[in-house]
């Protein structure tokens, strides 16, 4: 690796204005597990860093707390062993909790952070489509204060956040699902542990009685962005919560809501395939999930 | 670049040393402070035979700035050991002739003692996730799990 200068701020203010100082050579540090891979390999998507300002002391990003009222806020520097183990997130936020808790080995989850994974805006990236299902929305902190936006809109492709040069994201905040509420997350690799995501799948239902009310679905990996599914929800919204809806919708989600690539992990018409069949089947874990709710 | 001093304690023993800020925790412990148990695989947070324990988690020593470390508590495999003798965990393994070549050993066993200080009695199927970020060309991993296994009984045995 080229060295670079290293700075160590204590908060969110004294990170935006060491960045600022640094301009656009600057780039914050989280867990490393993407940046300092890309530095070693020289394969980071902008110029290599002149200088890293590193997140690890700021522990105002570290937290996560839940309350009935605002529902979940989770700092960009909770690692991904915090996300998966927390039990309000275990409990009321299970697709993210499945999302966090097969990122990497026990020794990537303890390094790698929610707000990392975010930011390094990778397709395949294993909390978004979880994120996307609960409509988490991104705090943005920067020069000119804080500004925010839904999760949808901060990815813009592949390596690429609508993060502008010296902002950080500093926290998600995760809306109380509805009552009635069921969520997953899957996604399907050729090997169980330490691989990326072909296709992740994250759905949320709510269901009252038998109807669907609100359902979402988020796709990973078969677009250029992790990206929500809305031909498939718009099957889903009104529907008997039943295997014939399930697999309409299914359907509505390989043919209109993904655009995926052939590469070296799976082709294209594969991709497509895995959507539509894990899709129904998430949607069918959901509303058993649901169910066991309400 | 200037060097920066940390202080970091090292398997219990507190450490100054003056590191560039683009070196490892890995290459710290091993070039700087000469602890050569931990080794570099794949330098990319795949293999796990630079794992260490920080802070009471195990982490992947290639992909950690030494300058994050500062201030931390650390434990290599070389910490492991008390007063001469070996940890139920490395008995374990050479009793159960879980090793061949040994280069992810050092890796392979301050993962399995971080399992087994979470979980004393974890099943095959948790043995297997856990040591999941560890891999091994040589043994197959057969005897690695008895290894484990034999460990998690003899500690049970002596508690
Ligand atoms: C062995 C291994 C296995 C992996 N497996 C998976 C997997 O299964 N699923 C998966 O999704 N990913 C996986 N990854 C990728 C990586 O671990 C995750 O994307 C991780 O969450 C990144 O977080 P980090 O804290 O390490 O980020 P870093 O590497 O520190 O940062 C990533 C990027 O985000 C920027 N950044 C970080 N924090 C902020 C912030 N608060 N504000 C603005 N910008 C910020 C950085 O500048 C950098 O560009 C794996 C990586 C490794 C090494
Ligand atoms: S050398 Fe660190 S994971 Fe391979
Ligand atoms: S014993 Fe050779 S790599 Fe594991």
């Amino acid at each position: 690796m080229r060295t670079f200068e290293y700075r160590t701020p204590e908060t969110i203010d004294e990170a935006i204005s060491l960045l600022k100082e640094a301009g656009g050579s600057a780039r914050p540090l989280a867990g490393g597990t993407d940046l300092v891979v890309q530095m070693k390999e020289r394969a980071t998507r902008f110029p290599y860093p002149e200088t890293i300002v590193s997140l690890d002391r700021v522990a105002e990003l570290r937290t996560i707390d839940f309350s009935d009222s605002d529902g979940l806020r989770i700092g960009s520097g909770a690692t991904m062993s915090d996300v998966a183990t927390h039990p309000a997130i275990q409990e009321r936020y299970t697709a993210l909790a499945e999302g966090a808790g097969v990122v990497g080995s026990l020794q990537t989850m303890n390094m790698a952070t929610i707000g990392g994974n975010v930011c390094n805006a990778a397709p395949s990236a294993d909390s978004a489509p979880p994120l996307l299902v609960y409509e988490a929305e991104a705090v943005i902190a920067g020069p000119n204060g804080r500004r925010s936006l839904p999760i949808a809109e901060l990815f813009r492709g592949p390596g690429e956040t609508a993060l502008e040069s010296g902002e950080l994201l500093a926290e998600l905040r995760l809306p109380v699902p509805p009552a009635g509420t069921g969520a997953v997350y899957e996604r399907n690799t050729p090997r169980k542990q330490m691989d990326i995501a072909v296709v992740g799948v994250g759905v949320s239902l709510t269901l009252s009685g038998d109807t669907i009310g609100r359902a979402r679905v988020a796709l990973g990996a078969v677009a250029p962005t992790p990206r929500r599914a809305q031909a498939a929800e718009a099957a889903l919204e009104g529907q008997p919560a039943n295997d014939e809806t399930f697999a309409k919708a299914a359907e509505a989600a390989a043919t209109d809501d993904c655009s995926p690539i052939t590469d070296i992990r799976a082709s294209a018409e594969y991709r497509r395939h895995l959507v539509k069949v894990m899709t129904a089947r998430l949607l069918a874990q959901a509303a058993n999930r649901a169910k066991g709710t309400s | 670049m200037p060097r920066q001093l940390i202080t970091l304690t090292v398997n219990g023993r507190e450490r100054e040393v003056a590191v560039e800020p683009h070196w490892t925790l890995l290459e710290t412990v091993r070039d700087a402070l000469q602890l050569t148990g931990p080794k570099e695989g794949c330098g990319t947070g795949d293999c796990g035979a630079c794992t260490m324990v920080v802070d009471g988690r195990i982490v992947t020593s290639c992909l950690m700035l030494a300058p994050q470390a500062n201030g931390r508590d650390v434990t290599t495999i070389e910490g492991l050991q008390s007063n001469g003798s070996l940890d139920p965990v490395q008995q374990a393994f050479i009793d159960a002739g879980g090793l061949q070549c040994g280069f992810c050993i050092p890796g392979m066993i301050v993962a399995a003692r971080n399992l087994l200080n979470d979980n004393p009695s974890p099943t095959l199927d948790q043995i297997r996730e856990g040591l999941a970020g560890n891999l091994c060309r040589c043994t197959g991993y057969t005897k690695i799990f008895e290894a484990v296994e034999l460990a998690a009984e003899r500690i049970r045995g002596s508690a």
